[in-house]
């Protein structure tokens, strides 16, 4: 029968369809029956029906496209969509309507498959939004087949989704329990509807025992999405202390040994990050991509020696003119940040942008609603190496005795035969190279850009300045008091009014311990 | 330290100070006006206006040269007080625009892409001239008040007062571009039409401004110059050059820098003033970090602890500047960065300091300013 139609020509159909509906009905009543029974009529391959139902699909007549989409959906695969595709570009808006859930359905039904999780999980999310009843046992069964617990969580949770919007009200009361249990905050619009339904004069039983249930799911919900955003603003709090925390270590270092704080720190850091942008296009045009990702690793030291040389030669240059006259190192350098500043954004012009390696994208899901990207934790740990770095070399180095002996005492030092020239030249290199290691790792969480380093700098201020003068201590837990608290307000108070309550903050701290959070101890009236 | 010198200095500065005062008051206003446009003796209207507002910027540089030249103090953040002098005339201007702004309403044009369908209460004292021209002064008084008591008090100096005052600027800058403050957002106010009756298009009112600046600035330095000589100057330069030994002394050293501090506020804040009618448009562009740090390059190149190279300062690097960002536009943050290492390296006395070098030949050269006693212990 279906053949027999085939041969007819689609106008024709059309025609005849349009004109007898009775006749039309009666063979779309035959043509279903065929459709579920494939048995009963053995001359019917699956192909062949596709074949057709591609056809129907492009029918002008409502009727004939919907029972072709709704074959397409229960027998096609993902082969079909390169097919579709070309069908939907060249057919008509109502006709492109109609095709566009087949491809969405087929595509993410074969994606439930694919051998990326990330892929298997998105195209679960999406199924969701197509809302056909078929899709539920596709979930159920990739589900069960399902290893990583993040992946087989969103398709239970899509499956239940989609149960929510069944005709059965204890279906529907299930699924409601079910994502309740699941804590899913993509459930919690739906469910607010189903109470407001209950809770309306004209509602019925079943509206009102549905009503209950979803209260009591959306009340699971909340009080578990309460946790995981107070678990994801803490991350956030230390993931801007771990950045602050690099840029500011070096400064601090600076600042106690010489006094000298440092403006172009932020643009130390900039070349840091042009460093590893220069290494990435080196990479891009010399080796081969599947050396790629190297380019980040081999970046380290590049970031790291081409700040601390150009801080050796800022010390050579300029700084050691200034010693004594703290004020002026901090207009010079001023004119040095202005200066290169305008070099990057002349030179590299204002957006640049490095990749990041494919260990560095993409996140770890740790529990439901808790979403951590791997280039923070990636910066979190940096940042604690850096710490664990410096700790050993000012504790346990021969160069560390020496600049702490330094710090405490110039004048002192000098006399029993520290070269101090030498241990500030080193030393600034030092605290250069350390700034180039903030924008090394800065490239992997925003762009490359001449204002790179002013975005953060003023922040690292306040840490040096709350932490008080050349403590290690101090600065750790001055960055992350500051980054802390800089995450805790702003979702109540916006960005910019966080800035201004951190200034605030830190200028009624300096009243209780005007020296900063660890005060250097000595005898100096001055200090 | 001889005493002589000091007097022939100042009876010098006496001179040069109503030698370019009359020459700034009576004849460029004359060249503007008498000659005819053809002549090169002529300065044009925009030219006239363009002295105004160096002149305006000089105010501002005074106050800072009091506070750093004389007192050591650095404030990074003379840019805010400027600003909200600005903003304060700036109000008063935006409300003198009256039904001539482009949507025909009484609120200026902002407000009506805004939203906003009532004047904010703290707009309302801003629609008498008293209202602006007092507040312009007030308002950054208050605020230096508080700042400078809370920093001063818990003696905050140095670096860290620098530090602080910077990121005061930074904050103050987010906080006038967003759209809620109710100041305009980015684009700030403009768009004036008149101040007391005065056409701010007409270049007499020009005139008259310019005019207006040269006496403000006059009065600017006269009064810088009384405080520097009276004993609480003397005090000053004292904390300057050792501010524990006038702790031991005897004196608060806190209060006399937030005097000062105040002072600097309130000359900043009459800067704002005379430049917003100049200029036409305040914009917070204007009170960022970075126009806070120039004005204390203008003073570090004309010559911090004399007054005269603050304002010479002012006027020689924007001037500097409007010809060269002429020609090289991407040029500027170049120079500017490198005025910034150069004078600071090489020439700490700035222009002043040079000019004497070469005029007081005889004498041995003595720094204006004394190094601090090398780092300390």
């Amino acid at each position: 029968m279906v053949i027999s139609l085939a041969g007819i020509p689609r106008n024709l159909s059309v025609l005849v369809l349009f004109l007898l509906p009775a006749i039309g009905l009666g063979l779309q009543s035959t043509l279903a029956a065929g459709e579920a029974d494939p048995a009963a009529s053995p001359v019917v391959s699956s192909a062949d029906s596709i074949e057709q139902a591609l056809l129907d699909v492009k029918s002008e007549d409502e009727a004939v496209r919907s029972k072709a989409v709704a074959l397409l959906i229960e027998k096609g695969d993902a082969s079909l969509v390169p097919k579709l595709d070309a069908i939907r570009a060249e057919a008509d808006r109502a006709v492109r309507i109609a095709i566009k859930p087949v491809i969405d359905l087929l595509k993410n039904r074969a994606n439930l498959t694919s051998g990326q999780p990330d892929t298997r999980r998105s195209a679960a999310a999406d199924l969701v939004g197509t809302g056909r009843p078929e899709a539920i046992t596709w979930l159920e069964e990739a589900a069960a087949k399902e290893t990583v617990w993040w992946v087989r969580y969103t398709m239970e949770e899509a499956a239940q989704l989609i149960q929510l919007r069944s005709q059965d009200p204890a279906v529907r009361l299930e699924a409601v329990k079910k994502l309740g249990d699941h804590r899913s905050q993509n459930s919690l619009s739906l469910l607010q509807e189903f109470v407001e339904a209950g809770t309306q004069s004209g509602a019925t039983e079943e509206q009102r025992t549905l009503a209950v249930a979803a209260e009591t799911a959306i009340e699971q919900i909340n009080s578990w999405g309460w946790w995981a955003n107070a678990i994801e603003t803490l991350f956030r709090g230390i993931s801007l202390s771990s950045i602050l925390l690099i840029m500011s270590l070096g400064l601090a270092i600076v600042f106690g040994l010489m006094g000298v704080i440092n403006m172009a720190h932020g643009e130390l850091m900039m070349i840091g990050a042009y460093a590893t942008f220069i290494t990435q296009q080196a990479f891009i045009g010399w080796f081969s991509p599947d050396l790629f990702d190297w380019y980040f690793p081999v970046a380290l030291p590049v970031a790291f020696l081409s700040a601390a040389l150009f801080g050796w030669v800022l010390e050579a240059t300029v700084i050691r003119f200034l010693y004594g006259r703290l004020l002026e190192t901090l207009l010079a350098t001023w004119g040095v940040s202005l200066i290169l500043m305008q070099a990057a954004r002349v030179y590299f012009g204002d957006l640049t942008a490095v990749i990041a390696p494919q260990a560095l994208r993409g996140g770890a899901q740790v529990m439901v609603g808790v979403y951590l990207p791997y280039n923070r934790i990636f910066i979190i740990i940096l940042s604690i190496i850096c710490v664990l770095g410096i700790y050993f070399l000012l504790f346990r180095s021969n160069l560390g005795i020496r600049v702490r002996a330094v710090t405490q005492n110039r004048n002192m030092s000098a006399c029993l035969g520290i070269p101090t020239r030498k241990v500030d030249s080193y030393t600034f290199a030092f605290a250069s190279g350390l700034a180039g290691i903030a924008g090394w790792a800065l490239t992997m969480v925003g762009n490359v850009d001449p204002g790179l380093g002013q975005n953060y700098i003023v922040d690292a201020f306040m840490v040096v300045v709350t932490g008080g003068v050349g403590k290690l201590a101090g600065t750790i837990w001055a960055s992350l008091g500051i980054g802390g608290l800089n995450k805790l307000i702003e979702p109540v108070s916006g960005a910019v009014y966080g800035k201004v309550f951190i200034l605030v903050g830190v200028i009624l701290f300096l009243q209780w311990r005007p020296q900063g959070l660890f005060a250097a101890k000595g005898r100096s009236a001055d200090a | 330290m001889p005493e002589p010198v000091v007097t022939r200095q100042g009876s010098r500065e006496t001179v040069v100070f109503y030698v370019v005062g009359v020459l700034f008051l009576i004849v460029v206003p004359l060249l503007n006006v008498v000659p005819d446009e053809e002549s090169w003796m002529h300065i044009s209207d925009f030219r006239l206006n363009q002295f105004g507002k160096f002149l305006a910027f000089a105010i501002l540089a005074l106050g800072l040269d009091l506070i750093w030249g004389y007192c050591g103090v650095l404030s990074m953040g003379q840019g805010v007080f400027f600003g909200l002098g600005a903003y304060c005339m700036g109000m008063y201007l935006a409300l003198q625009i009256g039904k001539e702004s482009v949507y025909g309403s009484e609120l200026p044009d902002f407000m009506v892409w805004t939203q906003v369908k009532e004047l904010p209460l703290f707009w309302y004292p801003f629609k008498s001239f008293l209202g602006g021209f007092f507040g312009a002064i007030l308002v950054p008084v208050l605020f230096a008040t508080i700042f400078g008591f809370l920093a001063f008090r818990s003696r905050i100096k140095g670096v860290y007062f620098a530090i602080i005052t910077q990121a005061l600027a930074f904050a103050a800058w987010l906080v006038f571009n967003r759209n809620e403050t109710r100041l305009g957002g980015t684009n700030g106010l403009t768009d004036f039409k008149q101040l007391l009756g005065f056409r701010l298009s007409d270049p007499s009112t020009q005139r008259g401004l310019y005019i207006l600046t040269v006496l403000a600035l006059a009065a600017s330095y006269l009064l810088c110059r009384w405080i520097v000589a009276s004993r609480a100057g003397n005090v000053l330069i004292a904390i300057r050059d050792s501010e524990s030994r006038v702790t031991f002394s005897g004196y608060t050293p806190w209060m006399y820098k937030l005097f000062v501090f105040v002072v600097a506020a309130g000359l900043a804040g009459l800067a704002g003033m005379l430049y917003v009618p100049q200029v036409g448009i305040i914009t917070p562009a204007q009170i960022g970090v970075l126009p806070s740090l120039e004005v204390v390059i203008w003073v570090a190149v004309g010559g911090r602890g004399t007054l005269i190279g603050a304002i010479l300062g002012a006027v020689a690097v924007n001037y500097g500047r409007s010809v060269l960002t002429n020609y090289f536009p991407e040029a500027w943050p170049f120079i500017l960065g490198g005025l910034f290492v150069v004078v600071v390296t090489m020439f700490p006395d700035g222009l002043v300091g040079m000019i004497r070098k070469l005029t007081d030949r005889k004498q041995t050269h003595r720094p204006l300013i004394k190094v601090e006693g090398g780092t300390t212990a």
